[in-house]
């Protein structure tokens, strides 16, 4: 790479930030930090805009978890340059630090100490010296990604107490004004999160329940809905035809249902030719 | 016979094995006693009769209980069913046993020179049975409340980890020690001034289940301190308003009763949100019923709301465990006359409101 390397650093304590600049300027005196931001949000948007080399992600912070930061990057990061280098901080996460090491990704424990950031800006060189092809990059990344966000307690940024394995669900009761409405599950085609509800979208009609996506995914049959983007999970049955668009990116068209789903890159692997 | 719903106790065959054992060297031992009593009979009669009616008396009695769904607890049925189950177990031991061993020894029971020996007999059984069930009976309770006793101590031992684990929460520790560490090199002062702050919280945490009651006002110094913690970390994302009058702070209050508030105002409230946002902690006084005065304590954030993150609060430790301490210290203090609630804050975020009666009438 002739340019000077460019990193963001998303961190929102601001000291924390600030020290971590300090502490690269010392470590790797050519690296340019391009932006700081102090949340998961601006995360996203200044890396799309300022498109660095290198991407410093705090794991919590405001707005949106380091993790979901980097797999909504991963979706909207333009499929003609490499994906930056990812390197998450974090203060105390046992069970993310253990994710991290089994997944080989690269992580920064704060208070961040400058032995430990040699070590990894050395790492930092040597992948942008070997320029790995772009989709190779990307595909690596995704499935490391792919791993944390599975590894217990790491997406939830603390250990859930994880309930009962409840007999799956069979009926959705999804109330509407003074009633409530008995869907059976084997009717719903997909779910889709929407703000702070998720829409339960079957042939005829659509519903609106309260339960977080996340606790429908562990009471349903997961080989019958898959998860093909942060905010979907679809009935797998119910898919017809899978259409990859000239950026690259996945859309599934559905029988009984006139829209098209988005498949988040983190997931695309579920859809390959036998 | 036991009810189908019911689930049918397990049979532990180990145990029924050292019961059976039991039994029989009970028995054993009686006939011995007969024996040393009566040696012109051969030893075998009162052994091969003993034997029998001991060993149906047990089954009887053993595999009997399992019929009984209240006998899952300490492995004897409750009331009336656990005299019915040994004195019939006794009766029908006894009868069947008789035969038994009529049969295998070739003689009757029941025949004139018999009918002597039926009294001893009936009397022994009689005695026996009663007390090797009352053995087993007192043995299975003890088993039960040793068994009791552990899972209630393994519980407390849990619950006092998991407080210990919300008070000295590690995201929140090392991410301070992150921030002196910077502070070191570039404020000293600033770091000193954070280090005392941090010494004091931890000392307070620490103490905090030792010490029952203190002043309201110390209450809020240790707010301040773990707020200014906070301050630091969060910069402009957080600031904080502590309007305590100068005539509250003498009341005694239970340590760190607000502290799960506060922190709940800033991890559910505040973290989540770009912007950050305001805590306001109040202590205020209120006429209530019977001309009593009420105490008011308020943790208010203008932070996400109650119904903004409900992920989070089912998934991180602390929280509902941090409420239902909240709950339990307030209904240990003052029974029904604490109140405990969450409500929605205006324009935006949560209010958390304890309130109960002052000891002494206005």
């Amino acid at each position: 790479m002739t340019t000077t390397p460019r990193a963001l650093i998303a961190e929102d304590e601001p000291l924390l930030a600030a020290a971590l600049q300090q502490e690269l300027a010392r470590a790797w005196p050519q690296l340019q930090v391009a932006a700081t931001v102090g949340d998961g949000l601006s995360a996203v948007r200044q890396a799309l805009a300022l498109q660095p080399e290198v991407l410093f992600f705090d794991i919590r912070m405001p707005g949106q978890s380091g993790l979901d930061a980097a797999v909504e990057l991963a979706d909207a990061w333009p499929a003609d340059k490499p994906f930056p280098a990812l390197v998450f901080v974090t203060a105390y996460d046992q069970y993310a630090v253990q994710a991290f090491e089994a997944q080989a990704v690269d992580y920064l424990l704060k208070p961040v100490q400058a032995a430990r950031l040699q070590k990894t800006v050395q790492k930092l060189q040597q992948a942008l010296a070997a320029k790995a092809p772009a989709p190779d990059a990307l595909e690596a990344t995704m499935a490391q990604l792919r791993h944390l966000l599975a590894a217990p307690g790491v997406a939830a940024a603390a250990p859930a107490a994880s309930p009962p394995a409840a007999a799956p669900l069979t009926v959705i009761q999804a109330s509407s004004g003074n009633q409530i409405h008995m869907v059976p599950v084997a009717e719903v085609l997909y779910f889709e999160a929407a703000d702070k509800y998720v829409r339960v979208l079957t042939a005829a009609r659509e519903f609106l329940i309260r339960t977080p996506l996340k606790e429908l995914t562990e009471q349903l049959d997961t080989s019958v809905f898959w998860q093909v983007h942060r905010s979907t999970l679809v009935r797998a049955s119910a898919i017809t035809t899978v259409t990859r668009d000239e950026a690259g990116k996945l859309h599934l068209a559905l029988a009984g249902r006139p829209e098209k789903l988005a498949v988040s890159r983190l997931y695309a692997h579920l859809f390959k030719a036998m | 016979m036991a009810p189908a719903s019911a689930p049918p106790l397990k049979i532990d065959w180990i145990d029924k094995l050292q019961r059976l054992l039991q039994t029989l060297a009970f028995c054993l031992a009686i006939s011995g006693i007969q024996y040393a009593f009566r040696p012109e009979k051969p030893y075998y009669i009162p052994a091969t009769y003993s034997l029998a009616i001991g060993t149906l008396t047990w089954a009887l009695i053993d595999f009997g209980r399992h019929l009984f769904p209240s006998s899952h607890e300490y492995g004897w049925p409750k009331g009336f069913a656990g005299v019915a189950l040994p004195l019939v177990g006794i009766v029908l031991g006894y009868l069947g046993g008789t035969l038994l061993a009529d049969w295998s020894c070739g003689v009757s029971s029941w025949d004139t020179e018999g009918r002597a020996q039926l009294r001893i007999s009936i009397g022994i059984t009689v005695v026996a049975g009663t007390v090797i069930s009352y053995y087993f009976y007192v043995n299975g309770k003890s088993a039960w409340l040793q068994a009791r006793m552990a899972e209630v101590h393994s519980q407390a031992t849990e619950a006092q980890l998991k407080l210990l684990e919300t008070q000295l929460e590690p995201h929140m520790l090392f991410n301070t020690l992150a921030n002196l560490r910077v502070l070191i090199g570039t404020d000293p002062v600033r770091a000193q001034e954070m280090l005392d702050r941090m010494i004091a919280y931890l000392r307070a945490t620490l103490n905090a289940s030792r010490s029952t009651q203190h002043p309201l006002g110390d209450e809020f110094q240790r707010l301040a301190d773990y707020l200014e913690l906070m301050a630091v970390r969060m910069g402009p994302r957080m600031a904080y308003t502590l309007d305590l009058p100068q005539a509250l702070r003498d009341l005694p209050v239970p340590p760190l009763l607000l502290q799960p508030l506060v922190e709940n105002a800033i991890r559910h409230g505040l973290e989540p949100e770009v912007e950050g946002g305001h805590i306001t902690v109040q202590a205020r006084t209120q006429s209530g019923p019977e001309g009593r005065t009420l105490l008011v304590l308020q943790v208010s954030d203008t932070g996400a709301g109650l119904g903004a993150a409900p992920q989070p609060a089912a998934t991180s430790p602390g929280t509902s465990f941090g409420l239902a301490q909240v709950r339990e210290r307030l209904a240990t203090l003052h029974g029904d006359a604490g109140q405990f609630t969450l409500a929605a804050n205006t324009p935006k975020g949560t209010r958390a409101t304890i309130t109960y009666p002052l000891s002494a009438p206005a």
